[in-house]
Formats: structure tokens, sequence, C-alpha cells
């Protein structure tokens, strides 16, 4: 056990664990996040997906020792249920969830590609979902839900 | 503090409905655990109902919300019946201790039993009408000339009283009136509408508590050792291979069960990996080669759906009899989430967390698992990730018990994902046969079909720890499977398992129960024991059963050089099939001509269309679907481009959560059709992992979806979350015959299956 400092969601936090222990293990059980879940443990699902750096990581393979001085973004860090993030509210819009078990490889995965590249195309998106699985099978409405905020995003970038 | 009376006197507890509520800790939401009668008594209004002193209705149901949009119809269903907004309903879902024993939620049977003239909808009534009726007591109105609106009934002469100045915070002390009348379909206001899941805030911002998000006061952590193959049975453990692990508490062994708690889930997880174990392996698994042959010749237990006596001499005295064998591969419900369950075991009482479709049985098994008296266990229902049936939910929940008790603190476990892979009750695999033979009319004269079920194990009910491998383990034997002859058939026509084609007059000792015409029909079942557990899989065996079948159907109106939707036609008279058939005809603009599609192309891409019914259950929801797909000759890929569906579910309850159900009932039977099987060597299953199993990413390209609905007037509302599923697998079969000539008798759809196909249809038109 050794004391590691994390900045997650905004919030400086000390916790005090295995330094080799799983990033995922640390979101859950020592800050009590409900976002990243524990999906398969090998990196295989994306639900316990979280963006440190404007990339995807997927918290169940990270050793928390590895995260260092970067910023960990859950899916609770983008928005609230009074104030959701844009991508968040086109969720919510178009339904797009069953069990809603995988939402944070989703949601995360599209925001990390729209925000690296706000002109992403829908095969981009598409492609970069790749590593995401969602067994109750919902894609068609959380592509249209993505679709609908990369639209936002797109005419931001045509702007700019 | 007893749980039911706190909901009564301060709805505080549980604050006005919001979507915020969603986001509250199961600890809290639930009240204390206390005393609680063993059986909460279903024919008791106050068992279903309580309108609490500031208004709010706490209503407690026994069918409860995977995703598939249970927790929101429900609570549609009772604003509507009781007249009030949607966020004046908390619906307490699945506690053993306050909600009524509905036994399990599976079978697309949560609408037709809570949402006709019983159990929750009919106390739902029941209350509004009791409302109504204390008014009209109280002012001395007939009852007839008051009306309900918003919690507020208003009398003659404008006077209004709320209910909870009728009732609030008081027991209505009666038993459900079998008289209560429903609101009419014509009257909602709530109910019907799309309203928006209730789920969607706490869950799109990652504050929804999962079951794996539970998290109790001094909660250790635990993960199980399962035995490298099946029937491998410890020989020894080598306690001293985890020493090294710090927060290490305990390593439990019983029988062949095997588990570890600690501190952290780090050090569980550590410890279940380094664990030194020796086992002795269990008998040698059949060869998946050929496992269908195998089948095929294993004792079985035999039953007759339906038998007229006369397709073996019909058979035999005709010249162009059609014979296909059909397989089905076992296939996993594959949760995205390992199964994960949090229980705490004193030495009197038990609470468990858990995430199964059967909370009430669970709490049974648990009972006997934990030497519990009933009363003493309380299971209560935190949703997991979606388990489309029996996946690990059960299991976890009996293992997590089992820990906790041994360490006497709350134990949370969490599966790996091998231990859920390996482990799950899957989907059955088949073997369907069919005969048949055309009459010179170009109508079915007989059609004979025999199959072959694999099973072991099932959902563990209230008396079966066996069923599952946490029983297995710890030395309980599956229900048993008794070999033997069918009888004749008797009683009613039952179709539960769509066993038998929706074609089939369905013939019993002179009531013919089926839904079509064909007269000389026999369906036989052989029963077979499974080397590895089985259990209900989204549509189980109804699945199975409707692929060999609706595909059958196709290759005998190929013989008859008939249209697929006039020859369906042709030989139905359930007018709810020939609905929904029609339907989606009309939908997909469906031109009729025989397939395959004429002049196809050698080369390139080649597209195609194809139509697959059902009769759910026989009775429990109806529905067509037309797939088209393309399918490149080149690679062998298939590809499915559009699905038209039609649905007949009765009156629906939520067309918004309906159309999400049915595009994922589509997708999912797509993924099942094209790329999933469960695979095996001499020892163990070796489908472990999502590179090992397959399942269609979010990156596949999506096929366009429409759906539309058929509801006729005055039907009971019924099943909806598998009947499009079901149809899936045999309308996209059916499409790839219409753009190749090539038939696919067994799934999944792979390229080498469809190269064969091709190859055979080649043969068969003398292009080999």
């Amino acid at each position: 056990m050794k004391p590691i400092r994390l900045k997650v969601n905004g919030q400086h936090r000390t916790v005090n664990v295995d330094p080799d222990s799983p990033l995922l293990f640390v979101l859950s059980d020592e800050l009590g996040l409900r976002g990243p879940r524990f999906g398969c443990g090998m990196a295989q699902c994306g639900s316990c997906t979280v963006i440190m750096g404007g990339r995807v990581v997927r918290s169940c393979v990270m050793p928390v020792k590895a995260v260092g001085e970067e910023e960990v973004t859950t899916l609770e860090g983008l928005g609230t249920p009074a104030k959701p993030h844009p991508i968040q509210q086109a969720f919510i819009d178009e339904g797009a969830a069953q069990c809603g078990f995988c939402l944070s490889g989703v949601i995360l995965t599209a925001k990390a590609v729209l925000d690296g590249n706000p002109g992403a195309s829908d095969e981009d998106i598409r492609t970069a979902l790749g590593g995401v699985l969602c067994r109750c099978f919902t894609h068609t409405r959380m592509l249209r839900a993505i679709r609908k905020y990369a639209d936002t995003t797109r005419e931001h970038a045509r702007k700019a | 503090m007893h749980a039911r009376r706190d909901f009564l006197k301060a709805g505080a507890l549980l604050v006005s409905f919001s979507a915020a509520s969603l986001t509250v800790s199961s600890l809290e939401g639930q009240g204390q655990f206390d005393t609680h009668p063993s059986h909460i008594d279903p024919k008791k209004l106050d068992s279903w109902l309580a309108v609490a002193a500031d208004g709010t209705i706490t209503a407690y149901t026994g069918k409860c919300d995977f995703g598939q949009g249970m927790f929101t119809a429900q609570t549609q269903l009772v604003a509507e019946e009781l007249c009030v907004a949607i966020s004046r309903v908390k619906l307490i879902q699945c506690d053993t201790s306050i909600a009524p024993d509905q036994g399990t939620t599976s079978g697309s049977q949560s609408t037709p039993t809570n949402f006709n003239s019983q159990n929750l909808a009919l106390a739902a009534a029941t209350a509004r009408e009791t409302l109504l009726s204390l008014a009209a007591r109280k002012w001395g109105d007939p009852v007839d000339q008051l009306t309900a609106a918003d919690g507020v009934i208003t009398g003659t002469g404008g006077r209004h009283v709320t209910y909870e100045e009728l009732i609030g915070g008081r027991r209505f002390n009666l038993v459900l009136s079998p008289t209560a009348t429903r609101r009419s379909p014509e009257q909602w206001t709530v109910l019907g509408k799309p309203v928006p899941s209730l789920d969607r805030s706490a869950l799109m911002t990652g504050q929804f508590e999962f079951i794996h998000s539970v998290r109790v006061p001094h909660m250790l952590h635990g993960r199980v050792v399962r035995p490298p193959g099946m029937g491998a049975k410890v020989a020894s453990v080598d306690r001293g291979s985890v020493q090294h692990i710090a927060g290490l508490l305990k390593i439990v062994v019983r029988k062949d069960f095997i588990g570890v708690v600690a501190e952290t889930q780090y050090e569980a997880m550590l410890a279940a990996r380094q664990l030194a174990v020796r086992w002795n392996d269990g008998p040698e698994l059949p060869s998946q080669k050929d496992f269908f042959e195998h089948l095929q010749r294993q004792p079985s237990k035999d039953t007759l759906s339906v038998d007229s006596g006369d397709v073996e001499r019909l058979l035999d005295g005709a010249t162009n009899v059609v014979r296909a064998r059909y397989t089905y591969p076992y296939q996993m419900h594959g949760s995205v989430g390992a199964s994960c369950a949090v229980a705490d075991v004193k030495s009197d009482k038990a609470t468990i967390w858990s995430a199964t479709q059967s909370a009430y049985p669970t709490r049974s098994i648990a009972s006997t698992l934990l030497n519990l008296p009933l009363d003493s266990v309380r299971v209560i229902y935190v949703r997991g990730s979606g388990c489309y049936g029996l996946n690990g939910a059960d299991a976890v929940s009996f293992d997590a018990a089992i820990l906790s008790q041994a360490v006497g603190r709350p134990v949370r476990l969490q599966f790996s994902r091998e231990d859920e892979m390996m482990w799950e009750n899957l989907g059955a695999a088949c073997v369907i046969e069919h005969r048949a033979s055309l009459a010179p009319d170009g109508r079915i004269a007989v059609w004979d079909r025999e199959d072959w079920v694999t099973s072991l194990g099932n959902r563990p009910g209230y008396d079966r720890p066996g069923n599952v491998i946490s029983g297995m383990l710890l030395g309980y034997e599956p229900e048993p499977l008794q070999p033997g002859p069918a009888k004749p058939p008797a009683g009613k026509f039952r179709n539960q398992s769509n066993t038998v084609p929706s074609y089939f007059a369905g013939c019993i000792e002179g009531g013919c129960g089926g839904g079509g015409t064909i007269r000389s029909e026999r369906a036989l079942t052989h029963t077979v024991r499974s080397p590895f557990f089985t259990g209900p899989l989204r549509s189980p065996l109804r699945i199975q059963n409707t692929f060999a079948n609706e595909c059958f159907m196709n290759e005998l109106c190929a013989q008859a050089k008939a249209d697929p939707v006039d020859f369906r036609l042709r030989h139905l008279d359930n007018a709810r099939v020939i609905g929904v058939i029609k339907a989606a005809a009309r939908a997909a603009n469906w031109e009729p001509r025989v397939s395959p599609a004429p002049n196809p192309s050698k080369t390139g891409v080649v597209s195609g269309r194809g139509i697959a019914c059902v009769d759910y259950e026989g009775g429990n929801g109806y529905a067509a679907l037309i797939a088209e797909v393309a399918v490149d000759l080149a690679t062998c890929l298939v590809r499915p481009t559009r699905f038209v569906v039609a649905l007949d579910c009765g009156p629906v309850s939520n067309p918004d959560g309906l159309r999400n159900q049915i595009e994922g009932g589509i997708l999912q039977g797509m993924s099942r059709a094209l790329v999933e099987e469960v695979t095996w060597d001499n020892r163990r299953i070796t489908s472990t992992d999502w590179e090992t199993y397959n399942s269609l990413h979010l990156d596949y390209e999506m096929p366009a979806i429409e759906s539309v609905f058929v509801t006729p007037e005055g039907v009971p509302a019924i099943g909806a979350g598998e009947t499009a599923i079901t149809v899936t697998p045999a309308a996209i079969g059916n499409a790839i015959f219409d753009a190749t000539g090539g038939r696919l008798r067994g799934l999944p759809f792979t390229p080498q299956r469809v190269s064969a196909a091709l190859r055979e249809a080649r043969r068969g038109s003398g292009l080999a």
C-alpha cells in the first residue's frame, strides 16, 4: 500500500493503494465512482473506459501507478443529471441505452474522437468504436445520438 | 423499523420520484432489514400499493427491469390507473422483503402478468376505485358523479379531496377487487405514450447504481476459483501459494467450490489467479467436430407435441419428399459486465444484493445453501449488466453468500470474464430434421419434424441449486433427465417452445389449437443430456425451432415455386399471424415472386429478401420480419441492409420502449445469426473472452430497421421482448437463399458455411 495522488474529474484525491492495482478498482472502490465498470478486465469491451490526456484508456488494465499527473475523466466527470454534457444530452434525447452498462465506452470513445477532431466523419467514429461492445445491441440509437452530437462539433469546426 | 411502514409514514424517505432517485444507493433507498413476512400476500392491496401522507404513491412489483424498460412501463401503468403524474409514483422492484413474490422475471411474461386484469394492474385499478368510493361515502355522492385527476377527486358542486386526505399514511386493508375496471386504452394519457425511459439521465451521466456499484460498510472482496473443465474435482489446494498476498483473509473450500476473500479487489483477483489447486479431470467432452451426430445417438427423453398418426404412411407413399437437417450451436448470454453480487450473511440472517431475474427463488436457494430459515434471508434486486436470461447473476449471488458466511462480513464478489463465460448456462444446441411433401395443388400435404435438444440444469427455481455451477460444485445434482419414449399427445395443444411450425393445425384428440392448415403433422422432441450447463437465453428454443421451421417452410415454398408470403398465407388461419405478415409485406413493398431471385449474378455483390414469422409461444406475441441482405460472392460475407418488422403484442405500454426492444432484439438476433458460436476442446469451453466468442461490436455497419405495430381491438397485452429476435436468423437465412440460391442450414452464417451452401446450390443446379 502506498499513497498515490490522482486528479479525477477536476478534483485532487489521495488514495492509499497497491500501486499495481488497476485504476478501475481505485476509481470504483476508493473513490466510489459508478461510471467506469468491470466488464472483462482484459481491455476487450470498453465498459471501464476513462479519458486521460484526451485519449481513451481502459482503466481495467492500467495500473494506478502509471497514471501520474494526467487528469482522469470518467463518465460522471462530463456532466450531471441536472446539467448533462451535450453528448450525454444527445444520448438522453435519443434514449440510446437499454441496460446501459457499456455507456462509458460508447460515450467517452465518441467524445474523445470528436474532441481530437471535431470534423471526424461517421466512418472515423465507427472505426474508433471497434473495441466497444454493447450486448443489448442498442447500436442504432447510440450511433444516432453520436451523429447528432457530431453535427454540432462539425458545425463548430466548419465555422472555426 | 419495518421497511414497509417507513414508506407509508414518510414518502420523504424515498423522495418524490425523479431521475435523481435512481442514483440513490440501494442501502438508503430500500430501508432497513428487519422482520418481514415470508409471503407478502398478493391478494391484498397493501402488498402492491401505498399512499404516503405526502401523496407519494409507492408501488411494489415482483417483475424487474434489466434494461428492457419494465421500470418505466410499470411506473406508467400505476400512474395511469391512479390518475396521477409519473413523478408521484415510486416503484420498488423485486425486494423479497417488501414486494410480492412474482417468481422470475422472464419469458416475456411481465406484460401479460402485470398489464392486464391481475396483479399490479388490478391492484392499481382497485386502489383508484377504492379512493373514489371513499370520497363518494364522505360526501354522500353517487360514485359515478366523481372524477379523479392528478391525485385529486372532484365531486358535485366542485368540491374536491386529495388521495392523501382520504388514505395517506394508512393501509387500505382490502383484497384486490376482481371486478375493478382497468382504464381503457382510449382513456390512456400516460400508458401507451412514448414516455422517455426514467433511468436515462442517471445512466448517461454515470450515476446509475448497478449491482457492480453497490458498496456496503465493512465490505470485503471475493473471487472464485473455478475448475479447469467440466466435471473436474478438487484434489488438493496449496494454501501456501498465496500466503504472500497481504490482504488475503480467507480461502474457502467447500467440496469443489473454491473462493477467496481479501481486503481489496486487487488482492482477491491476485489470490484467485495465483492459488495453486490440483484438480482431477472430469470425463472427456464429446468432440465439437461431429457433436450434432453425437447428439442424435444419445439416450433421450421424448415428447410428442402433436401426432396425427398418418405421417409415416403418407411420406412412404409420396414421391416428392423434401428433407432437410438444421443445426443450431450453443450460444452465450455473454453479458458485457461479468456478474457481480454483494452478500451480508450474519449468524441469523442474510441480505443479498443481486441482479438475478429470480429474486424470490434465489432467496429460497440461498436459505438452503446457508442453512438459514427462509424468513431470515432477504434478496434485494439491483440491476446488473443486461442478462438476456440466465447469465451468471444467480451463480454469483450464491457464491457471494457462501463467501460472506465463511468470513462473517459482507462480501462483494466479482466474476472474471472467464468465470462468466466458461460456466454460464448456455443457450441450447439443437438438431432439427424435417420431412414433408406437397400435394398436387402445391399445398403442403404432410410435415414431420423431429428435434434433438441439449439440456443440463436450468434456472435453479426454489429447490434446485445444482441447476447452476455453484450448486453443482457444492455437491447438489442438476434436475435429472430420465430417458424414455414419448406418450401420445393429450390434452390441450401447447407450443411453448415453438417446436411446432405455425402452419400445423395442431390437432389433439379432436381439438385443433395450432394456427395452420396442415393436418398430417408430427412434432417429436428428444431431450438429451448436455455436456455443458444450459438455460434460458432470450427466446430459448423458440429461436432455434423458428430458425429451422421458417427456413424449411421456404424450402417447401421453393419446391412449390410459390411466393414466400403467399405460400405462408395459404397455410395459415391464425388471423394475428396473417395480420403481421400482411403488415410487414405492405411496409416493405414486398413484390410477389419465387425465390431465389431470377437470374442472380454469379459475381460481385448480390442482394435478396427473406421473410419469417412466429406465433410466439403459441399466443404470446406475433411477429413477421422481412430481411434484406447483400452477399459478397467473393468473400462470402453476408451483410443485412434493411429489416422491416411487424409486431402484434396487443396494446402497447410504451411505443418508444417497444421500438428499443425490437431494434435490440433484431440486432442481437443478427449477431447470433452471423457470428456467435461457443467452442470447446476435449476438456473445457474455449470461448472465454471477446476474442474467442464473437459478437458484433459498435463498428459494425448497422442495417436500417423499420417497425410497424399491429394492434387488434380488445385483445389483452402480451409479450414483446422476444418476438423480433425469434424470427431474425430465419429471415436472414431466407434472404441469403433468395440472393444466392444457397440454403444455410446451420448457424452462424460464417463465410465458410455460406461458401459451402453456394457450392451445394451450384451442384444442385448442375453448374458445379
